[in-house]
This record gives C-alpha cells, sequence and structure tokens, in this order.
C-alpha cells in the first residue's frame, strides 16, 4: 500500500498526474514537467514534499550525538540556521543525506529522505544506544505528523511575505521572512500554529521549504497558491524537481549516493568536516581524501543529437566501459542531454570525452564543471 | 478529453493507423501523447525495414520516460517522417498531422480487422 500526503486530496483537485516514489503515491505533474521547470526558472512553483522524513533531535547532549553521527559540523550552526550534511556508516558509504536544522538552543531538526525514514530511524537509534551521553539525547521520528512544502523560483519574493506576514517568533530573529538569508530559519504561525520557514531548496533557484504540521498544510498550500498568483505560482511535481536538481547536480539518494558509495566520491567534501573530531564513516573518508578514490561523479552533457540518458546506461571512454549514468534527462533549461555518472578519477576532468550508450548505440557527450545549469547573470 | 478521430483505426498499445490503398500511416494518439508530455526524442525506423504487427520499431521519449511504439500492422517501411525526428514536439502539438512516424505498405489487409474502431479505443481510454 503506498502511503500518500496530507496533501493528496489537493493533487487530485489540481489534476496531478501520480505515481509511485519511494513508496509514497506523488505527482509527477501537473502541466508538464517542462512547463513545471520553465515556471520555477522564471518565476515561481510549489512543491508538495511532505514524503520527505523529519527527525527531531533534543536534549543537551544533541549536538554532541549529531556531530558523532553526521559529517559537517553542527557547532558551526546558531539557532536558526541549517546546513546540508550526510549520515555515513563506518566503511564512510551514504545512510542519507539530509538537512540539519538548529531550531533553539538545544533542538535541532533533521530533514531526510522519504526512502530512508525506515533505515535512518534504524540507525539513529543503534548509533544512540551506543553514545556514552545519550541520556541527554531525545531522538522522535515526526514524520507522521510534519507535512512540507518548498516554495522555489526567482518571484517568490513577490508574495511569500504576504502569505507569513510579521516578524519572526523563534529561530533567526527577522522582521519579515524575505530577511531570512540562505540557510536561515524562522518560524511563524499559519492558523494559530506554528510553521518552520527555511530560505533553501533543491531546485538552483532561491526560494523557501516550509515545514508545518499535517493538519494545517492543505490550508497552507491553498494560501500560497491563492497569495501567488502575483509571482505566477504554479503547483509542480516531482518530475520537474528532479529535472530541476539534476541541472544543477544536486545528489537524489538511490541515484548519485548509497550505502557503497561516499561522500568524497560523489564529490561532496565540502560537506565533510574532517577536522571536527570523531565521527561514523570518519576514518575510512579520511583514507579517501588522502589516498584518492577509485571513483568519482562527474557531471556532463550530451555533444551528439540523441535521446536523453537516463539512469544505468553505461559510460564509456577510451574504447571501453568506464562507468554508469546515475542521473540522466533532457535539460529543459538548455535543451540538450545531461546527466551524473560514476567514471574512474582519469576520466573525471571537465573537458574529458566520453561516450553514453543508448540502447545499444553510442552517443558522444563531454563532462562539464557543476553545475550543469548557471543562472544567467 | 483526448481527441479521437472517427476517421481511424486504434491499436491497445495507442498507436493510430490512417489508411490509403494499401499504405498505412502510424501514429500515436492524442491520449498517448498527452500521459507521455514533453516529447523531446522520436526514432523512426527505417526505410525498406519490414515489420510484423506488434513489434517494435520505432522510440518515443520523454523527459520522464523512453517508449516502444508497436507497429500496428505488418508490412514495409516505404517512409519515413523525418519531420517529426527533427522536431519531436510535433508529437505533441499534431499528434494526428504533422506528428506521424512512419508509413507501410501493409503485408496482409485482414490484420486491419482486429484494430479498434474509434469508439473501442475511446472507451478503452475512459473517454
Amino acid at each position: 500500500m503506498l502511503k500518500r500526503t496530507p496533501l493528496f486530496a489537493a493533487h487530485q483537485k489540481a489534476g496531478g498526474k501520480l505515481i509511485e516514489f519511494g513508496g509514497w503515491e506523488m505527482p509527477v505533474q501537473y502541466s508538464s514537467i517542462v512547463d513545471e521547470h520553465l515556471c520555477v526558472r522564471r518565476a515561481a512553483g510549489i512543491f508538495d514534499i511532505s514524503h520527505m522524513g523529519e527527525m527531531k533531535v533534543s536534549g543537551h547532549e544533541a549536538a554532541g550525538f549529531l556531530n558523532a553521527t553526521l559529517t559537517n559540523d553542527i557547532n558551526k550552526l546558531l539557532a536558526g540556521q541549517g546546513q546540508y550534511t550526510l549520515m555515513c556508516n563506518e566503511r564512510g558509504g551514504v545512510i542519507d543525506d539530509l538537512y540539519a536544522y538548529r531550531l533553539g538552543e538545544t533542538e535541532y531538526l533533521l530533514i531526510i529522505n522519504a526512502s530512508r525514514i525506515e533505515p535512518d530511524t534504524v540507525w539513529l537509534e543503534a548509533r544512540l544506544a551506543e553514545f556514552p551521553q545519550r541520556a541527554g539525547v531525545k531522538l522522535e521520528n515526526v514524520s507522521d505528523a510534519t507535512a512540507a512544502v518548498a516554495v522555489q523560483g526567482p518571484r517568490v519574493v513577490e508574495f511569500i511575505d504576504q502569505c507569513f506576514p510579521g516578524a519572526s517568533q523563534a529561530g533567526t530573529q527577522v522582521a519579515r521572512v524575505t530577511e531570512l538569508k540562505k540557510n536561515q530559519i524562522g518560524r511563524w504561525q499559519f492558523q494559530g500554529q506554528a510553521v518552520w520557514i527555511g530560505r533553501t531548496g533543491y531546485t538552483g533557484e532561491d526560494g523557501f521549504e516550509i515545514v508545518a504540521p499535517a493538519g494545517i498544510i492543505e490550508a497552507l498550500w491553498n494560501h500560497v497558491l491563492a497569495l501567488g498568483h502575483v509571482g505566477c505560482l504554479q503547483p509542480c511535481g516531482l518530475g520537474a524537481r528532479d529535472t530541476l536538481r539534476t541541472e544543477v547536480c544536486y545528489p537524489l539518494y538511490g541515484h548519485e549516493l548509497d550505502e557503497t558509495t561516499t561522500p568524497i566520491e560523489a564529490g561532496l567534501g565540502f560537506f565533510v568536516a574532517l577536522d571536527k573530531g570523531e565521527f561514523t564513516g570518519r576514518a575510512a573518508l579520511a583514507e579517501q581524501k588522502a589516498n584518492g578514490v577509485s571513483k568519482r561523479c562527474v557531471a556532463f552533457k550530451m555533444t551528439d543529437r540523441s535521446a536523453p540518458p537516463r539512469p544505468h546506461y553505461p559510460i564509456w571512454a577510451d574504447g571501453e566501459k568506464v562507468g554508469e549514468v546515475v542521473s540522466g534527462t533532457q535539460s529543459p533549461s538548455l535543451n540538450v542531454g545531461i546527466g551524473m555518472g560514476y567514471v574512474p578519477p582519469q576520466f573525471a576532468e571537465v573537458g574529458t570525452k566520453i561516450e553514453i550508450e543508448i540502447r545499444g548505440r553510442r552517443f558522444a557527450a563531454e563532462t562539464v564543471k557543476k553545475p550543469i545549469y548557471r543562472k544567467p547573470a | 478529453m483526448s481527441n479521437v478521430p472517427a476517421s481511424l483505426k486504434y491499436a491497445k498499445s495507442h498507436e493510430w493507423v490512417s489508411l490509403t490503398g494499401d499504405v498505412a500511416t502510424v501514429g500515436i494518439t492524442d491520449h498517448a501523447q498527452h500521459e507521455l508530455t514533453d516529447v523531446v526524442f522520436v526514432e523512426v525506423p527505417a526505410v525498406g525495414r519490414k515489420v510484423k504487427a506488434g513489434e517494435a520499431c520505432a522510440v518515443v521519449e520523454s523527459v520522464k520516460t523512453a517508449s516502444d511504439i508497436y507497429s500496428p500492422v505488418s508490412g514495409e517501411v516505404i517512409e519515413a517522417n523525418g519531420e517529426v525526428a527533427n522536431n519531436p514536439a510535433l508529437v505533441n502539438s499534431d499528434p494526428f498531422g504533422k506528428g506521424w512516424f512512419f508509413k507501410l505498405k501493409l503485408a496482409n489487409l485482414a490484420e486491419l480487422n482486429v484494430l479498434l474502431p474509434a469508439a473501442d479505443y475511446a472507451k478503452q481510454i475512459g473517454g
């Protein structure tokens, strides 16, 4: 039985085309993927991200526990700030990639992948059981009670303050939502309930993610859509979310990341704080950082006219099969086939000529600098 | 609702056939293009290729998925639509017109009898 978010009825009403994603029945599109994608690049889109998981970690030892479990340095966060981080096994393989927000002095919110809620919970509980100061940490999976939407695009700033008027009541202190800076989070009220608004996203555009109790999310969704018309706001599905994130090379768990792939191999070393002290996976990641890796995640563009590259298509270089595509699509912004894949380091340099095998035929491509798509200045 | 022209015959796999003498023109239906959305690539069969009814002989790719196109009838490909290969969006904008895929010289006229009339196809797609 597929799970449904509290916005399921809203998606049906809006004509969303529903598909299975990570055990959830989610809208892949409302109008069309390309239409929604371009709408987010040019104006604004709203996405249901309620399928994502939320874990609350609190207590006077919470920071210590998170720093022993996650790769980034949680102590860099002041209350009201968030960071991208990863959770690794002893071999450095990725259990999940996530956003960690510090909501208050000793209160943290982890936004985790929908498909990883169960494994993450098991993993975090096991790590906590081994954590010496576990009495000072409270770990709570609040995924079912919590819903979320992402509002993304250059014109979101035209209406988001009207959606949630006034100053923040907790987190980063600002007079209005649009005063939040990238990765800051603040608390507002909607229908008398607390909603957390963070300036972040998964599209490469300016925007906000709003975390709210499941019971008010449909009203919040309708409220934002009604006020968002000034910024040409459209509901957008997972299809556009995937093409948007692929253009800017954000990893998607199960594609760029899995338990046998490390953040160093994925090109996410920036989010691994080897200097912060001991954490799970540190030794393996330090070894890779010092001695190199056997595969690297590269971004590429097709240089031949071809069908779009897709996950699992073979990558060829120097007449040999050297790797596999992990994400691939036709870029709606650039109108060319793009993707990411893993290859040995000697083929990872930007500008390397590679080939993508599509239904038994090879087509020319070239590795490019990440992100593949950059906003015109 | 999807457009289902009464003058055409249909395959359950969402191709349409238009008949002129013993030449069948094949494309995909309005319903199919609507389901696919955003067609970004079309591969048509080579002229001269002999295909059997039900054989995968063309490919249509949207942003999200690749789908095979099955020939609804047997015959020899006598023409393939180069224009749609160059401009795949024609499949979305004009599925029964400029978005056609290929033309076949029919090998067996009796096969036309197993294709669906418009009313039955409309029923299949819930129209």
